[in-house]
């Protein structure tokens, strides 16, 4: 029996995927794509989302959902980007310089964003999704206002003709440079380069994360996750580990930010970083992960079946309906109505388990008065 | 040996806002030695055991007289982290378990072991959380408590697919885990066990007592406290009213010093009640009847209520009384049989019970019981409003049903000069009034029905004397002027003794028999015990 | 009343109450709009048009502000579904247009159809929620994202052909903003129009202020309607749901079928509300338009004094006059005192910074 809970549970979490992988498998022949493009795009996409991606997983061990402030950790890169920039440093180096600037206006705006979601318990992430749209309020007041006016810059070129206000697109001087630091071609001809060191990158985010799961704190916050009072009770600082769980998650995202960045080669200034959050959630759902329950898997997963679906969609719904703008759109709705998907189906699978675990109750109830009776009878 | 007690509590005393709930209590314990402590709800057990555990509710409410000792030294714990490194553990009734650690992550929760690691080494004496969890030896030091325990549990699985009683070994095995640990309290921990179970449990708490780790057992089940206790300490009323060693009590004993109270006043009202017509004829009749309501659950209730008596449904806390009218009203999922006037009754329809002359006070007076932030004619009315139009303005013939304030108001101004509810008038929010008063609104709202059978939980918890007696006198009233059947469920047997025809009383879940109020004291506490009359008296 | 337990507090505790019970973001937002009102002069921002456009917006957004208030009063939140009637309100006007219904039997028309098509969206989307019961705001967000965009897909896809509606170019798909000035533009702004000259503005032209009577008035009629349905019988029951669920069980109320109804009602009044916009607008907008909505209008109610769990109609006036005049007075005068164009920032700010205030809050009760 409990085997097939096992793959009731199994085939539950891997349905969203599943219905990816079918969506993708009637699109790819449409969309008449070959097999070297798709496999270089795919790879790439790989490369400039995995990380962001990542730097949701920690704040879902912690109990507190989908981090949609990631787009905090984002603001904070992009700023560290332009100033770098600003200063005249290019390609590994500048972006280096880069993650050092953003890191501390990571840490703060994480430790803002978490002392905010512990006042909102319980909607911690429609919290943190509104939480980004007022700090990007605040982050183009910066951009736009601020810089160049009462914080001079170095590059004209950066700056609005007005005078101030950093322009709305900027081409990337460090562009690629983490991607073209070590790569090579994976076979000669196609097109399709290995950027090593970007993927070392990753895979340092990855060993991060494994590696933070196995730490005193990691321990902490999965306890926290499961359950605050017990925790709680236990002694541990419930509220210092929430905060800490999203300042841990803004950092990586602002990591991941630039390296999504520098892999573009260029950034929209104003709006950068308002989306970051909507695309790595969906395809962290996608992956198969839930609002409770994320791993890596679901990040490797979830980035390829969701931006297969993105590369895919537009060309495939124009073939289909000779529309270009049906699979744009299609695309548009698949990327907000997974989200919707997989939160419906995480707040529907709670309750049930509520009504089951009452059943079970129930059932031991009952158990525990057939023994009794017996034994007065006796 | 030392010649000092492991614990001693000389004269230890307690009051909320001038309200004494424990007087002069003073006892001595034992290194090993098991103490098991009896008494009603009510009693201060839980006060005490607070105390002792240095418990937040207590320094907050103004701390307490008397003396705590430890190893013949004066303690006064300020956290109950405190009481912890004095040695004492405390598993507590609610499970404290994170559902997706394993048995052993559980036992070990917070207290980690953790080795240095590259990471941790950097950031020197601040990287002590970012050491690396030492799962072996998380591991060995689990099974040791559990073996300690005289008990075998899978420490990797996870605890949420494990058994209710299981999860307690847990627990208590987490309390015997800590070094220091010397003294164990346990609170009804029996009470989510099964028989076999609970056996287990016992032979445990032996095991241990004979390690040496003194145990503070609180248990309605009076047979398990004779069975493993050294000591017997009942509590009534805030005091110590008895404390003997096993051998020299038994369970009739115990049972009496409860609830024994003096048996006079008792007798004026039964007078009185002779006077008062009870029919034979039965209004409800509950068969197989059972109700799922969490940590109240009761099963096959085989119960008559006649026409116009107040029947009384006593037991301790936990043990299904409460269960019985949320299932007839609907709130909790309830089944079996169950005839109203001779027709079988729909049960899980709160809507046909209330418009079937059903009304019902919640033991939940603030979360199911009232519109806290609504004004007290809209708590009053609102039921009598949707099921019986009272208090509404109907508009082209009925299509249109508009709420008349003006008839409501009216309707409340006279429930709350019949029930002297203190407040500034109808329009008041009723979450600025006291607890009385808001009882009282809530016995309105059900008067306002008119109902033929009244159900109502725990009338006079949390209010004071004056308002208790009110309430009651309320309840009577209209019992004699209206004819109505009253089913009330307390957990105070007394006030139950004092407005009943007839007693049920539950236990395990079960009506394990039906007095009248007149029995003697002990009876009922038996039956709360979970003993059948009739085979401890022999 | 000398018996009464609760006695009255003194002048300062009244005060202290009154302001906590009117709110301080209230108080801020209103005092710094009667200061930038006051100061404009100063910068050569006309105050009469300040004033018109603070009264347009008014009207052009109360019923939308207004359909929020059902789904709070009932529990089911804030409302940030809210496209999910605006769509129904689009869908709507277009087949009214395919129609060529012009003038008032076009509004009305087109409001009658909203109510019907609003009320078929809510009540798909009210047996959702009543699914997700905690979870509905978040979800309602997304939800309403993805049906913002399925209807993108509808727009191009549908059968449309009125030459006004349609892309030109393509003949099919509807046109991202089309004009309904051969409609019904202006049919509720110009009844009863109000227009009281004021002389001659900084620039020496002529100014008046400009009151839409008759959209005020639809809007306070729906108000009334709304007003007259929360006491009503099956209003005071919803009232209760959302006060208190469990004591609205136990007197047997059927909760799902309660936060069912107020949910249809609210996305039958967003569809009312999204007409009487364009109306006012001039244009009826499609395609991503209707994403701007949702959270200035929750922004709104919750400025107008209501909490998640309670709203009533000086919510909605309120909250739809001090919201709109912020986002209209604010750029004007301070890109007039400073020469920068902030208004998207302050728009931002003003709109999620309150809707982050009233999550933060501590809920009354639990």
């Amino acid at each position: 029996m409990d085997l097939l809970k096992d793959k009731k549970q199994f085939l539950r979490n891997m349905s969203v995927p599943l219905l990816f992988i079918v969506i993708i498998s009637v699109g790819i022949p449409l969309s008449k794509y070959t097999g070297v493009y798709l496999l270089r795009e795919g790879l790439t996409r790989l490369v400039r989302n995995s990380f962001l991606v990542i730097s949701l997983l920690i704040p879902v061990m912690a109990g507190m959902g989908i981090n949609f402030a990631i787009t905090l950790g984002a603001m904070a890169g992009q700023i560290g980007i332009i100033f770098s920039q600003d200063w005249g440093l290019t390609g590994v180096g500048g972006l280096f310089v880069a993650m050092a600037l953003a890191t501390p206006i990571a840490i703060l705006l994480g430790a803002f964003a978490g002392h905010v979601l512990n006042k909102a318990r319980g909607r911690e992430m429609i919290t943190s999704m509104i939480l980004s749209f007022l700090i990007s309020g605040f982050y183009q007041f910066f951009m736009l206002f601020f810089c160049g006016g009462v914080i001079k810059f170095h590059d004209p070129n950066l700056i609005l003709s007005r005078g101030y206000g950093v322009i709305s697109t900027v081409t990337l001087k460090a562009g690629r440079a983490f991607d073209d630091f070590i790569k090579f071609e994976l076979w000669p001809g196609t097109g399709i380069y290995v950027p090593v060191f970007t993927i070392f990158l990753i895979f340092l985010a990855c060993l991060f994360t494994v590696w933070f799961r196995k730490t005193k704190l990691g321990h902490d916050m999965s306890s926290v996750g499961q359950d605050q009072r017990v925790s709680n009770d236990a002694g541990m600082a419930v509220d210092h580990i929430r905060v800490q769980s999203i300042v841990i998650s803004t950092v990586m995202a602002c990591y991941g930010q630039i390296i999504y960045l520098q892999n573009i080669g260029t950034m929209n200034t104003t709006y950068g970083a308002d989306q970051v959050s909507l695309f790595a959630a969906a395809a962290l759902l996608v992956g198969g992960a839930s609002v409770s329950r994320a791993s890596l898997p679901n990040v490797f997963i979830g980035v390829l079946l969701f931006h297969m679906m993105f590369i895919v969609m537009p060309v495939a719904g124009k073939t289909l309906t000779g529309n270009a703008m049906i699979g744009e759109y299609f695309r548009s709705f698949i990327s907000y109505g997974v989200v919707a998907l997989a939160l419906i189906m995480h707040s529907w699978a709670r309750n049930r388990d509520l009504a089951d675990s009452r059943k079970q109750m129930r059932k031991d109830n009952d158990d525990k008065s057939k023994e009794l009776k017996a034994k007065v009878n006796a | 040996m030392n010649d000092e007690p492991l614990l001693e509590m000389r004269n230890v005393g307690k009051d909320f806002d001038g309200n004494v709930v424990l007087k002069d209590i003073s006892f001595t314990l034992r290194k090993g030695q098991i103490l098991g402590l009896c008494g009603e709800n009510g009693a201060g057990k839980s006060t005490l055991m607070n105390i002792l555990f240095g418990m937040d509710v207590i320094r907050e409410t103004g701390g307490y007289t008397g003396e705590v000792l430890i190893d013949g030294e004066k303690v006064e714990f300020k956290k109950p982290l405190d009481a912890l490194y004095a040695g004492i553990g405390m598993v507590h009734q609610e499970f404290s378990l994170i559902p997706g650690f394993s048995v052993a992550e559980n036992i070990m929760l917070n207290r980690e072991p953790s080795k240095g690691n590259v990471i941790s080494k950097i950031f020197g004496k601040h990287g002590k959380k970012l050491e690396t969890v030492d799962m072996e030896q998380i591991r060995s030091t689990a099974e040791s408590a559990l073996s300690k325990m005289g008990v075998e549990l899978e420490v990797e699985s996870p605890v949420s697919e494990m058994p209710v009683g299981h999860k307690q070994f847990i627990e208590i095995a987490r309390e015997i885990s800590k070094i220091k640990t010397r003294l164990l309290i346990l609170d009804e921990p029996t009470a989510v066990l099964t028989e076999s179970e609970a056996d287990i449990l016992l032979q445990s708490m032996k095991k241990l007592s004979e390690n040496g780790i003194a145990i503070i057992f609180i248990s309605h089940r009076l047979r398990e406290i004779l069975e493993v206790c050294d000591k017997v300490l009942v509590m009534r009323d805030g005091l110590v009213v008895d404390e003997k060693d096993k051998e020299e009590t038994n369970i009739l004993e115990i049972a009496r010093k409860m609830v024994g109270r003096n048996v006079e006043s008792m007798e004026d009202f039964s007078n009185n009640k002779s006077k008062r017509q009870i029919s034979d004829e039965v209004i409800l009749s509950m068969k197989n009847f059972w109700v799922d309501m969490p940590g109240e659950a009761v099963r096959n209730v085989n119960l008559d209520v006649h026409k116009g008596e107040i029947l009384g449904i006593a037991g301790l806390a936990g043990q299904g009384k409460l269960g019985i009218p949320n299932g007839l009203m609907g709130i909790y999922e309830a089944g079996g049989e169950v005839l109203y006037k001779g027709q079988p009754f729909s049960l899980n329809n709160t809507k046909y019970a209330l418009e079937h002359g059903f009304a019902f006070v919640s033991e939940d007076r603030r979360g199911v019981g009232l519109l806290l932030d609504e004004p007290i004619s809209w708590n009053i009315l609102f039921n009598a409003l949707q099921i019986k139009d009272l208090g509404i303005r109907s508009v082209l013939g009925g299509l249109f049903k508009f709420r008349d304030d003006k008839a409501m108001d009216k309707i409340a101004r006279d429930y709350i000069e019949k029930l002297k509810i203190r407040c500034t008038g109808p329009g008041q929010k009723v979450r600025n009034l006291s607890g009385g008063n808001q009882q009282k609104i809530c016995l309105s709202k059900a008067f306002c029905l008119d109902p033929e059978i009244l159900l109502i939980s725990e009338p006079t918890r949390g209010i004071d004397v004056g308002a208790k007696e009110l309430v009651l006198e309320a309840l009577r009233k209209y019992n004699s002027e209206n004819g109505t059947t009253i089913v009330i469920v307390s957990s105070e047997l007394e006030e139950l003794r004092s407005i009943s025809d007839r007693i049920a009383v539950t236990c395990e879940g079960e009506i394990f028999g039906v007095l009248p109020p007149q029995a003697k004291p002990e009876d009922f506490a038996l039956l709360m015990s979970g003993e059948k009359m009739g085979e401890v008296s022999a | 009343m000398s018996k009464n337990n609760c006695e009255r507090p003194g002048m300062g505790e009244r005060f202290k109450r009154w302001i906590n019970d009117f709110g301080w973001a209230r108080i801020i937002i209103a005092l710094f709009l009667l200061f930038l009102y006051l100061i404009a002069g100063f910068f050569k921002v006309s105050r009469i048009a300040t004033l018109n456009d603070m009264i347009a917006r008014f009207a052009m957004n109360g019923i939308l502000v207004l359909s929020m208030v059902p789904m709070i009063q009932s529990g089911t939140g804030l409302n940030f579904g809210v496209p999910i009637g605006i769509v129904g309100g689009l869908l709507a006007e277009a087949i009214t247009m395919e129609y060529y219904l012009t003038g008032a039997a076009g509004f009305f028309t087109a409001c009658l159809l909203g109510v019907f098509f609003g009320g078929i969206f809510g009540w798909f989307y009210s047996l959702l929620l009543n699914r997700v019961k905690g979870d509905e705001m978040m979800i309602a967000t997304y939800v309403g994202f993805s049906f913002i965009y399925f209807f993108q897909m509808m727009w191009v896809g549908l059968p449309f052909h009125n030459p006004a509606s349609v892309q030109g170019y393509k003949g099919s798909g509807l046109r991202v903003t089309i004009s309904l000035a051969k409609y019904w533009k202006h049919i509720l702004d110009d009844f009863l129009h109000i227009s009281i000259p004021m002389g001659l503005d900084y620039f020496g032209n002529e100014e008046s202020i400009e009151i839409p009577v008759g959209t005020i008035l639809f809007t306070l009629f729906f108000c009334l309607l709304v007003w007259i349905f929360f006491r009503s019988k099956t209003g005071t029951a919803m009232t209760a749901v959302g006060s208190n669920p469990d004591y609205a069980k136990a007197a047997g109320i059927n909760i799902n079928r309660m936060r069912t109804y107020s949910v249809v009602m609210s996305s039958a009044l967003a569809a009312i509300g999204i007409i009487v916009y364009a109306q006012s607008f001039g244009y009826a907008q499609y395609y991503t338009a209707p994403n701007g909505f949702t959270f200035p209008t929750v922004a709104a109610i919750l400025l107008g004094g209501a909490s998640i769990t309670k709203a009533n109609m000086l919510n909605v006036l309120l909250g739809a006059f001090l919201f709109q005049g912020v986002i209209s007075l604010t750029p004007s005068v301070i890109n007039s005192a400073i020469q920068l164009d902030i208004s998207e920032v302050i728009r931002m700010i003003v709109t999620n910074g309150l809707i982050v205030y009233a999550l933060t809050r501590k809920r009354g009760k639990k």
